[in-house]
């Protein structure tokens, strides 16, 4: 656990709580981000074009499962909506820049719209009304083809913004990372305004946030919008990315993903979706050099093996994620001296039921 | 109104494949709060399972489906013991996130095996291509045998919780742990027991789905749709698992008899949003209220 040392009462509400320390991290982070196309290679770009893409999709996720604590396996619908929004518009000749808003709008009405009906539900019952959703948001973007090109997909025209052409490389780099910090930003806001506190109070006991009058239905709904309108603008860029939209990009399969980005990352942390999408993108890269190594391996059985393996690690021993890891390294190291052993064993908790 | 019947009769087939599913899927969410993301994996392992012996070893059908089925219900028991013991105490959703690891991992597993991979199979049985003709419905035997199956299963179940002390014992377990083992009830071997009985009834289905559908190794994606078939029944309520797994093959194999293709994919899924809408708690589950 990190324990913040206060030493004034607006330290509470602070955007950045430690002050000055965390600032040299994150801005030594932002250097390398702004530096990294000038020292990499077209196919290192892209793959960081990625880690940026699923670090703002995690962030629609985190509001939803880490703060407010609504299991959703449905993201990639949000995830599809937002891209064929985005594209749909694109094509009608709305500029881009009015598009991708228009796209997280559409996506994040579409959220609350589609919260509604499932808001009364709990727990596992949710995440099946919302795998559900996903799959029929899924059969609908191969059904619906006038809008979606169907099964065959469709070409993403390149973005253009105030008439100049932004090439899919280094240009859409600068603007995912530019999205990214600033979908960051608003998070990381959120969190410390009444409404993102409400929902961290809906998640940690309902019953005790609506005694306290938050109200809870309220509450989710805006999680359900807010995580949509992040995942909206990452399906837009992601269609942009590819350059290219088909209905089997938004599977069941990414979902899950999502879910194990957010979970391996760190749950409940915004810094931890930013590791989760690291691991990501970085883990079937080292899986195919792994793959070089091993004569017998395949990729497709190697991915979703080493997945499952380090979900089950990461549950069952470090449920915090690289996130925890890293908080705890940081805690080790300015403790050093007075460490002893078992300062962060986990407390056993007991079964609480959800019957009772 | 043939054509209705036919179809409802297939349907029914299917859905009792589904209702095995759930029942494996709401036997082990009852005894031990778990929900298991792996019962597709685990019907596909049955299956595949029980074709390699038919297959490869050329064992008679009925030996390889023992075989079959006590090493799925073995494996699930293992599965119980190393993953999910540990995971005691811990909150539902990150037991939940084990189980679709668990379900990750054998997928990949079985892409490993060399004769399963890439492959989809078919056991052919002495049954297969009989047909029984009842006015101008044809019913397969093959789906004759599925509902037999499953009612014999069913029946014996009614028998197991009723009658035999470790059904009542589970009984137990699933009202309440703590009050279980204060009884006496071993809990922890309860639940072992539980997810073997689970693996071998997904074996079983998966075994009973192998002469009528096609087996390959993301067959286990089938088992996401006994998902709402355990919640249009209830979560918690064993008869409703099976009366949603044959209702949801019912609706699944009229959808895609009337309405436009596409259809029959998801129509167990707007079901499921239909029936969480107007009744959150499953057709037959019980009302869950919280005490403060």
């Amino acid at each position: 656990m990190r324990y913040v040392l206060r030493t004034s009462y607006r330290q509470d509400t602070r955007l950045f709580k430690d002050g000055l320390p965390q600032y040299g991290w994150y801005l030594a982070m932002l250097a390398c981000a702004l530096a990294a196309p000038a020292f990499l290679g077209i196919h290192h770009v892209s793959q960081l074009t990625f880690v940026l893409i699923f670090a703002i999709a995690g962030i629609g996720f985190q509001i939803m499962l880490g703060f407010c604590g609504l299991i959703s396996l449905g993201q990639a619908g949000f995830l599809a909506i937002g891209a064929y929004a985005c594209v749909f518009l694109e094509r009608r000749g709305v500029p881009f820049v009015l598009a991708l808003p228009a796209a997280a709008l559409i996506s994040a009405a579409a959220g609350a719209a589609l919260g509604v009906p499932v808001l009364r539900l709990k727990g596992l019952y949710l995440a099946m009304a919302t795998m559900s959703l996903g799959f029929i948001i899924e059969e609908a973007a191969a059904r619906w083809t006038t809008v979606t090109g169907g099964n065959a997909g469709m070409m993403v025209p390149p973005i253009s913004v105030f008439g100049y052409r932004l090439g899919s490389d280094v240009p859409l780099y600068f603007l995912c990372l530019g999205l990214l910090l600033a979908s960051l930003w608003v998070a990381a806001n959120l969190l410390r305004s009444p409404t993102g506190r409400a929902m961290v109070a809906v998640r940690d006991s309902q019953i005790a946030a609506q005694s306290m009058g938050v109200e809870a239905a309220r509450v989710k709904t805006k999680a359900f919008a807010l995580s949509a309108f992040f995942t909206g603008i990452a399906g837009a860029l992601m269609a942009h990315k590819l350059s290219f939209i088909s209905p089997d990009q938004f599977t069941l399969a990414i979902s899950i993903e999502l879910l194990i980005m957010i979970l391996i990352g760190g749950i409940g942390s915004l810094r931890g979706v930013v590791f989760g999408a690291i691991f990501l993108v970085a883990m079937p890269e080292l899986l195919a050099e792994l793959e070089q190594l091993l004569p017998g391996g395949n990729l497709p059985a190697l991915r979703p093996l080493a997945f499952g393996l380090l979900l089950i690690l990461v549950m069952l021993f470090e449920p915090r994620g690289i996130n925890g890891l890293v908080e705890k390294a940081v805690d080790y190291v300015k403790l050093v001296p007075l460490y002893r052993k078992g300062m962060f064993a986990r407390q056993r908790s007991f079964a609480k039921s959800e019957r009772w | 109104m043939a054509q209705f019947l036919q179809q409802i009769v297939s349907g029914v087939s299917v859905g009792c494949v589904y209702a095995l599913i759930a029942l494996a899927f709401v036997l082990i969410y009852k005894a031990t709060e778990t929900v298991n993301f792996a019962v597709g994996e685990m019907m596909m392992i049955g299956a595949f399972l029980g074709f390699t012996f038919v297959s490869i070893y050329a064992l008679p059908l009925w030996l390889a489906a023992i075989v079959a089925i006590a090493a799925t219900a073995g494996l699930a028991a293992v599965l119980e013991r190393v993953f999910l013991r540990p995971m005691v105490g811990e909150p539902a959703f990150a037991v939940l996130v084990v189980t679709i690891g668990l379900g990750l991992c054998i997928r990949s597993v079985a892409l490993m095996v060399p004769a399963w991979s890439g492959e989809t199979v078919r056991i052919t049985t002495p049954l297969s291509g009989s047909v029984l003709r009842v006015g101008s419905i044809v019913i397969s035997a093959d789906h004759l045998a599925v509902v037999a199956a499953t009612a014999a299963i069913v029946g014996g179940f009614f028998v197991f919780f009723r009658r035999t002390r470790a059904g009542l014992a589970m009984q137990a377990v699933s009202q309440s742990q703590l009050a279980a083992t204060y009884m006496g009830v071993r809990t922890r071997s309860i639940s072992t027991l539980v997810w073997a009985i689970a693996g071998a009834i997904t074996a079983i289905a998966g075994l009973l789905l192998a002469p009528i559908a096609f087996i390959h190794v993301n067959m286990g994606l089938l088992g996401l749709k006994a998902v709402p078939a355990a919640i249009i029944g209830g979560f918690s309520s064993l008869p409703g698992a099976v009366v949603g797994g044959i209702t949801l093959g019912i609706c699944e194999s009229l959808a895609g008899f009337y309405l436009p293709e596409g259809f029959s994919d998801i129509a167990g899924y707007i079901l499921v949003l239909v029936v969480l809408a107007l009744r959150p708690e499953g057709l037959f589950g019980e009302k869950i209220q919280k005490r403060v």
